[in-house]
Formats: structure tokens, C-alpha cells, sequence
């Protein structure tokens, strides 16, 4: 008997028709109806959905330099756990990914954890300092072939310096993720500006500041012709001006966090830094822009901005807590329940948002492939009627800054398959 | 509470009773005036004092039993005691209520508190601290519409309307006109857990 | 009642309970120079991350008239400046049986993760939150208005007051735009659209950028401090045409209704936001907010702690 071989029976493919899917040796071998196990051994999936597994194109996995935090081992155990079979690893580490050398690392110690593909992304700047370009090229030629590029946690702010990148990566048909945050307009921000910010006394963090550098960039995208995309997209006006790059044919694309969709920033009246995050919570009106935007397509993809941060680092005071919040283990479930009402929104789009997209985005060509004969046996399952409570405690990152603990999620990740290797079975991780 | 109690054994089952009507306290009060004038004989040197809440009627009732036995305008005035208590922690803050000492002050003069009712005795503790913050009085005394006993400090009333021997599970209250609308005073089965030790 | 943390977290009826209550312990103290023996065995601890002799000297003066065990901890020369963080020092007050916090703090919220992080169960009262809230500074401006204003009424109705200023980075003017709108006043911010919030408008009060045009609507005229840092160009263009368009001297003071008062939270900026000869004319009650400030504390102290202290 081969290995990575099953046969999933009675899952409905994208939540639509019911197909069995045999995997044999981390391929998907056949689909198709009343398919003969044979000697494989049966997965019961009826009640279930099955969809490509996941792609998240930013993750923080803090390793090299933090790994209280995260390691990626733990990040890659929490990134299967959540249903995803490829993450992006962001270059905010210490010391910086700006080098061959530290992509080279990072995506080893990612094979030798084995649980998902972890794409390193290369710094867009040397330190991240926003002064001179990294090693873009050898970055892309390395063992790590970095094709996604980004400063995040900065903002690329110098306009000389992004237009420089975006017309650099061209070479090797990459793509700049930029952190859209004005530096100046944002000294000391704490919260979105808004009403609650003044009466609140946080520093206001205004929706200009970031869509300010949105206009700024896709004008430069436009002008050199490259691939620009937009991290963790938070304002409506933001949408608005993708959507207007979009008509005029540029380049763009853009994400937006499970945590943009379903939350808002009058969760920081609690003072309870678990809600402190860049780009901040936004507004209603925000989050339901970003909801239709992302079923519309305006933004292309959903990526979790997963920022693990040690218990010290938001058990303090507002202003001395670090921004971000954990997403890899929540983002299927949140997703769901924050585009349960909006309009044209289904297990198929969700498909494309959180991995289709985003693996073309990154250009991981063995991810974000459809469920078909012929394809690698990436597959999530999923349980449409069974809840999950979030329990920090029991979730397998190192850090605990979720802001859904005690937060009913509408479905569960039952089983997921990378390269059909039957990874997490019942919710839990095998062995 | 009027419903029949049933308290710690050994105890009878109580409800609760009225045992003095308007007549009855009307009576003791202008028995206790008298006494009074009696006792301290110069009434131009008198300042009446009532502990808030029930002590401030009952301390204008009295000056006014004075004037009408006497002829002669006693000045009255108000004592809160919260502030000065050393029971505070054993029940929720309460608001303050006034203070209004006359403006004769209370140097050299004979000084009455009055109260409602006379029991552990640490209300007039703190009502003595208190009155040190406003003078030094020649003498200072009790008068109390009720005296029920129970006294947990050496302190002992001048002028007593009615003498009330009670149970430590029953509670005394005494109802005036000008604040509850009838004179009466009953006895009640307490609600436990309320009162703690005091 | 347990801590005191926001204007926006008292009734109106618990502002008054707390006015009332001050007014009538100034009455028991003879203006607060008599000592009461109400919270004798508890412990006040003043944690103060931020200078403030004034504040920090009002709420110790308010603990010791009531008897209580007062603690200064103060950030220099402490562990605190050592980088200690805020977790750790709650712990140690909590060993010390610390009944209440007095807490002045930087961070907008330092009061509330105090009272509400799970770190300690002491009362804490906020002495001023970075530019969030400074709740008994606004209750002392309260029983100065009070006081001179409407001495025999219940609320503010029909009054309007004016806030002049740097409304943005002081929590003393949110704290009073809150708290007097709330007793019914009419509040109008006056100040430079650079140092105003933005959606002030949603706020309980009105706007203008012009003082000469409101003052003669004023019943009383609250001047904020601006501060040093302020003045460096960016929120407007310099101290001179700040305190041509917005400071009080005695021309604008006399055009003020006659029984206008004039406040100012202190400590005063004198020639930039107020002239000196207004700050120490007669309609200023400015040395009357200080003696307040001492009597809401009183209040707050015995609200909070005087009893029996209710489990949060």
C-alpha cells in the first residue's frame, strides 16, 4: 500500500457537490462518485466541506529573534491546525530577512517542521530602515526563491525608495507588499481617529494615513508597470481607491485580516490591549466596506496578520502594548461569521480569498490548486455545523493575544491533508 | 417583614408588633421634657443636638416641649456621626447627612444629644468624637426616645422615653411623622445577615 | 461605587451624591482643617508616574484628614523608573494591602487596566490618565461652579460655560466637558481647530473658534494650560498669536457677564493662555478650585473606601 493514500467519501467539494476524493501518494488520484476503497483507508466526510487548504500570504512566525513568541515550528502547527498548507512568513525578524542567508534559514527550518510550505518574504530594505534596497535579487535566486517582498511593520514611506523596488522586482516577476502607514501622520498612534479616539484620549491614527500611501502607490505601480499589493487593507476609503485602480487596469492587489472584517475599534473603550493591532480596529461602516469589497473582489485575498506576542508584551497598559493579534488558528471561523451576511459570499469565494488568490498572489504554484484529479492532495475539511469555542490555552501557538477568546466560531477544521499526509484529524494535530 | 420569622433556635417565632402609638410617644417625650428642665435647671444654657436621621425631630419636638414649659427658645441643631464611627466597614458607605451646630457653638454649654434609639452605644461614641471637633461642652447628655439594651460600650442614656427590652434577632424602628408620615415605634424580627455584630 | 475612573461612569445622581458629600465634609472639617478618624487603618497609596506636586499633594492632604495610612510611590528614585512595569507594581501594592490606588499615569487607561485588569482588588481612583480623564479635577471644577453659580439648585441648567483651549491633549477638559454637560450646563469649546478632537462635534458641547464672539455668552470661562511642548510651531504658528487669539487678559475679561467667574485647572502658563492680573483679579476662583479639589477627594475617598468595600 502506497503511503498518503484515502479515500475522503462524502464531503461536498466547495460546499456544493458531494465527491469522494482518492489520494494516492500526496496526490489527488480521482473524484467522482461511489468511489471503491479498495485498501485505502476510508475518511468519513459526509456533513462535511472540502476545499483546497488554506494560503495565508502574511504571517509573523517571529523566528529568528523571538521565539518566546513563536517559533516556526509552533507557527507552522497552528497554520495546519487553522487549515492552511502555506504561509507567507513575514521579514520583521531579528535579525532582519534581508539577506539570502536569513530566507535560507527560515525556509529550511520550515521544511524540517514539515506541517505547511513556509514561503519566506524578503525585506523590501536593508533593516527595514527604509533607506537602501536589500538583496532583492539574491533573496530571489536563493533556495528560499523569495518572490514576495515587504517592510511590514513599516511602512516603505520614502516614494524614491518604493518606486525603486516595485521597478526592481520586475526582474524576477516579484511583488512589493506594502504596509500603507504614512509615518508622520501616525506619530504616536494608538487607535483609529475617530470619535472614540478623542473621547478616549488615544492618539488618533487617521484612515488618511493609510490611504494616502494606497493613492500614492498604485500611481507608482501604474507609472513603472510592476505588482504592487497592499497589506491588511483597514478603510473604506482604501476600497475605494483599489477599486478605482483596479478599473484603471493596475496592478494591485490587496488583502484584509479576519480581524478587519469582524472587528471594531469601540472594543478599545475596554482599555484591554488584546484589541490593539496595526492597522487599528476601524469603524462599522469600515468593516462592512471591506466585507463587500472582499466578496466583490476589490480586495483580492484574506491573510491573518497572525502577530503572536508574549503574555507581557498586552498584559500592561494601553500605550506600552505591542500591536497585533493571532490569526492562523481562527481565521476560517472568523471569516465565516464575519461574511455570513453579505451578499454573494460563498464557500467557492472563500476558496478563492483564502487560497486560490492568495497562492497566485505569492506565486506558490503547488498551492491554491482546485480539488481535481492530477493535483496535490492539499485539502482541508471543514465542519459547517460544528462550533468551536476559542480557548487561548489550547491553541497550538505560542502566544495567547487572540481576541476571540470566549468567541463561539460558526464552523470547525476537522482534517487537513498536506501532501496527503493526513496531518490533523478530528481538530487535533496526529500524533 | 411582617411575615412570622423563624430566627435561631431557642428562640420564639416573632413577628412584628407596634408597641408604642403617637399618644404613647407623644407621652414619653413630654414626660422626658420635663425631666430635663428638672435636671438641668438653667435652660439658657442649653444646645439640643439631634443625630440624623430620627434624632433631628425628636430633638426639635423636645426644644419645643422646653419652650412651652419654659418660655424660652432652646437652640437646636444637628449631629452626623458616620464620619466618626467604628462600625463604618461593616456596611456599604452611606451619604452624609447634616451637620448644623447653632451658632451659639457648644462652649460651656449643656449639651442634649438625641437620638431614636440607644443600643451598642457606638453611635453616641462617635457622636462624642464628634462633638470634640466643634467645641467643649460643660456637660453633655443622652436623651433616647427608646433604650433597648444590648449596650457593648459603657454608655448609658440621661433621659429615656420608654425602657424596650428586646432580643438581639429583633429590630427596633422607630417611625416619626415628619419623616415616615406616623409616630409609632415597632419591633420587627431582623433580617439577618444585615446587622452583623453591631 | 467602587473606583473612580471616568466622568462617563458617574450618573448625574452620583455626581451629586459626590458633590453633596464634599460639600457637607467641608462643613464637618471646617474647610478641611480638621482631622476625622473615618478611614483610620486603611491605606491610600499614591502611585504617580507623572510630576504633579498639586495633585499628588491634594490627595495625600485628603487621605490624612480622613486618617488613612498614606503611601507615596512615586516613579523617580523608584523601581518604576527601573522599567518595572505597571503588572508588577499592582502586585506589590496588592502584598502591601493597599485599599486604595490613587493612580497618575502617562497611558490613557492606566487607571482602568489598573481597576479592571485582574491585577489587585483596591479601589482605584484616577489622578489623571494621559489625555484621557481626570475625573476629580472636573468634580472640584463642578463644586466651584456650584458654589458661586448655583448654590441653592440641584443642577446646572441654564448655565453656560466655556472651555478655552488645548482640548485635545488635556483630560481636564474632557473630563468637564462630560461632567458639566452632564449636570446640565451648556459647554462651548473655544480653541484653535489644531487642538480639538475630531468629531468633537459628536461631543456634548458646542464649538468656536472665536473667543471675543463668546465670551459674553459666558456664565463661567475655564482657560487651559498650554503646554511647553505645544509651542513648537506645529499646532499654531507661536505663543504670541496663540494668546492674541485665545488667551483672557482684562479687555476680553470685561467684556464677561458681570457675575462671570473665570477657572483655570492649574498650573497656569501666566501671560500665555491667561494675564496675570485676570488670574488674580476678582473674578477668578481659581485658589477656590484648589480648596475644592481637596473636599472632592475627601468625598471620593469616603464614597469609595468609607464603608463596607463592595467585592467588584
Amino acid at each position: 500500500m502506497l503511503p498518503n493514500s484515502y479515500l475522503i467519501v462524502g464531503s461536498r467539494a466547495y460546499g456544493e457537490q458531494v465527491a469522494d476524493i482518492r489520494i494516492t501518494d500526496g496526490i489527488i488520484s480521482e473524484m467522482g462518485s461511489d468511489l471503491e476503497p479498495g485498501n485505502l483507508p476510508v475518511i468519513q466526510g459526509s456533513g462535511l466541506i472540502s476545499l483546497p487548504a488554506l494560503v495565508d500570504l502574511h504571517t509573523h512566525l517571529r523566528e529568528p529573534g523571538r521565539e518566546d513568541a513563536e517559533t516556526i515550528a509552533s507557527g507552522s502547527r497552528a497554520a495546519t491546525l487553522g487549515g492552511f498548507s502555506a504561509v507567507f512568513a513575514m521579514a520583521n525578524t531579528t535579525p532582519v530577512a534581508d539577506t539570502a542567508g536569513v530566507v535560507e534559514q527560515v525556509w529550511r527550518i520550515g521544511r524540517e517542521a514539515g506541517l505547511v510550505d513556509v514561503f519566506p518574504i524578503g525585506a523590501v530594505s536593508v533593516g527595514l530602515r527604509g533607506e537602501a534596497l536589500a538583496e532583492l535579487g539574491a533573496m530571489a535566486a536563493s533556495a528560499a526563491k523569495v518572490t514576495v517582498f515587504s517592510d511590514d511593520g513599516n511602512c516603505v514611506s520614502d516614494p524614491l525608495l518604493m518606486r525603486r523596488a516595485l521597478e526592481y522586482v520586475k526582474t524576477f516577476d516579484g511583488v512589493i507588499a506594502q504596509h500603507a502607514q504614512d509615518p508622520r501622520l501616525t506619530q504616536g498612534s494608538q487607535m483609529n481617529e475617530g470619535e472614540l479616539s478623542g473621547i478616549l484620549g488615544l492618539t488618533g491614527w487617521p484612515a488618511v494615513a493609510e490611504e494616502a500611501i494606497i493613492a500614492r502607490d498604485v500611481l507608482l505601480a501604474s507609472h513603472v508597470d510592476s505588482r504592487l499589493h497592499i497589506c491588511h487593507v483597514s478603510t473604506s476609503g482604501s476600497v475605494a481607491i483599489i477599486r478605482w485602480a483596479k478599473e484603471m487596469g493596475i496592478r494591485v492587489s490587496a488583502e484584509v485580516t479576519p480581524h478587519h472584517l469582524l472587528l471594531t475599534e469601540d472594543l478599545v473603550s475596554s482599555f484591554d490591549p488584546v484589541y490593539k493591532v496595526n492597522p487599528p480596529l476601524r469603524s462599522r461602516a469600515d468593516t462592512l466596506a471591506l466585507r463587500e469589497a472582499l466578496a466583490d473582489g476589490t480586495i483580492d485575498i484574506v491573510a491573518t496578520d497572525h502577530a503572536p506576542h508574549p503574555h507581557e508584551s498586552k498584559d500592561c497598559e494601553w500605550d506600552s502594548a505591542a500591536f497585533g493579534m493571532l490569526g492562523l488558528e481562527t481565521a476560517l471561523g472568523v471569516v465565516v461569521a464575519a461574511m455570513a451576511e453579505t451578499p454573494d459570499w460563498s464557500w467557492r469565494t472563500l476558496s478563492d480569498r483564502m487560497s486560490v488568490a492568495p497562492a497566485r498572489i505569492g506565486r506558490a504554484v503547488n498551492h491554491g490548486r482546485p480539488l481535481a484529479a492530477g493535483e496535490p492532495a492539499h485539502i482541508v475539511l471543514v465542519d459547517p455545523q460544528r462550533t468551536r469555542e476559542v480557548v487561548p490555552a489550547q491553541l497550538a501557538s505560542l502566544s495567547g493575544n487572540t481576541p476571540y477568546a470566549g468567541m463561539t466560531l460558526p464552523v470547525s477544521v476537522t482534517d487537513v491533508f498536506f501532501n496527503g499526509v493526513h496531518q490533523v484529524r478530528g481538530g487535533a494535530l496526529n500524533g | 417583614m411582617t411575615e412570622p420569622h423563624n430566627t435561631a433556635p431557642g428562640y420564639p417565632r416573632i413577628a412584628s408588633r407596634i408597641v408604642a402609638d403617637p399618644d404613647d410617644i407623644s407621652r414619653a417625650l413630654r414626660r422626658l421634657s420635663h425631666q430635663v428642665v428638672e435636671n438641668v435647671k438653667d435652660v439658657s444654657n442649653l444646645v439640643i443636638l439631634g443625630i440624623p436621621t430620627r434624632g433631628v425631630p425628636l430633638a426639635q419636638r423636645l426644644a419645643k416641649n422646653i419652650e412651652e414649659i419654659e418660655g424660652f427658645t432652646v437652640p437646636v441643631g444637628s449631629l452626623d456621626v458616620t464620619l466618626f464611627r467604628d462600625d463604618l466597614r461593616l456596611r456599604p458607605s452611606k451619604a452624609l447627612e447634616q451637620t448644623l451646630i447653632p451658632s451659639v457653638g457648644i462652649d460651656d454649654k449643656v449639651v442634649i444629644l438625641v437620638d431614636d434609639v440607644l443600643f451598642s452605644g457606638r453611635t453616641i461614641r462617635a457622636a462624642l468624637d464628634a462633638l470634640n471637633e466643634y467645641g467643649r461642652p460643660a456637660v453633655v447628655q443622652l436623651a433616647v426616645l427608646v433604650d433597648r439594651g444590648h449596650r457593648e460600650l459603657p454608655i448609658r442614656a440621661d433621659y429615656v422615653g420608654k425602657n424596650l427590652p428586646t432580643s438581639l434577632s429583633e429590630n427596633v424602628s422607630v417611625h416619626l411623622s415628619e419623616i415616615d408620615s406616623v409616630d409609632q415605634v415597632i419591633i420587627q424580627p431582623k433580617e439577618q445577615s444585615i446587622e452583623g455584630t453591631a | 461605587m467602587k473606583h473612580l475612573i471616568s466622568v462617563q461612569d458617574l450618573s448625574r445622581n452620583d455626581t451629586l451624591h459626590i458633590l453633596d458629600t464634599a460639600r457637607e465634609l467641608d462643613r464637618v472639617t471646617n474647610g478641611g482643617s480638621k482631622l476625622l478618624p473615618t478611614l483610620r487603618g486603611r491605606t491610600v497609596v499614591n502611585l504617580f508616574y507623572e510630576d504633579s506636586t498639586r495633585t499628588r499633594l491634594s490627595f495625600e492632604r485628603a487621605a490624612k484628614r480622613l486618617s488613612a495610612d498614606v503611601v507615596t510611590f512615586s516613579a523617580k528614585g523608584s523601581s518604576v523608573s527601573k522599567g518595572e512595569s505597571l503588572k508588577d507594581t499592582a502586585l506589590t501594592l496588592k502584598a502591601m494591602g493597599a485599599d486604595m490606588i490613587v493612580v497618575r499615569h502617562p497611558s490613557p487607561g492606566a487607571a482602568h487596566r489598573l481597576a479592571h485588569a485582574g491585577w489587585l482588588e483596591s479601589s482605584v481612583i484616577n489622578a489623571g490618565d494621559g489625555k484621557h480623564e481626570h475625573p476629580t479635577q472636573a468634580l472640584a471644577d463642578a463644586l466651584t461652579i456650584r458654589a458661586h453659580l448655583r448654590p441653592d439648585a440641584v443642577d446646572f441648567d441654564g448655565l453656560t460655560i466655556g472651555i478655552v483651549g488645548d482640548v485635545l491633549h488635556s483630560r481636564v477638559a474632557r473630563s468637564n466637558i462630560f461632567l458639566l454637560s452632564s449636570l446640565g450646563a451648556k459647554v462651548v469649546v473655544v480653541s484653535p481647530p489644531t487642538l480639538l478632537p475630531v468629531k468633537i462635534e459628536n461631543w456634548p458641547c458646542t464649538v468656536s473658534y472665536s473667543l471675543d464672539a463668546t465670551l459674553p455668552e459666558l456664565d463661567a470661562i475655564m482657560m487651559l494650560r498650554v503646554q511647553q511642548e505645544r509651542m513648537n510651531g506645529t499646532f499654531f504658528p507661536s505663543e504670541l498669536e496663540y494668546s492674541r487669539a485665545f488667551g483672557l487678559n482684562r479687555a476680553r475679561a470685561a467684556s464677561l457677564p458681570d457675575h462671570a467667574i473665570v477657572l483655570h485647572p492649574g498650573p497656569m502658563n501666566r501671560g500665555v493662555e491667561i494675564t496675570a492680573e485676570v488670574a488674580d483679579g476678582i473674578r477668578s476662583v481659581i485658589t477656590d478650585q484648589v480648596a475644592n479639589g481637596l473636599k472632592v477627594r475627601m468625598a471620593a475617598m469616603y464614597l469609595l473606601i468609607g464603608g463596607e468595600v463592595n467585592v467588584a
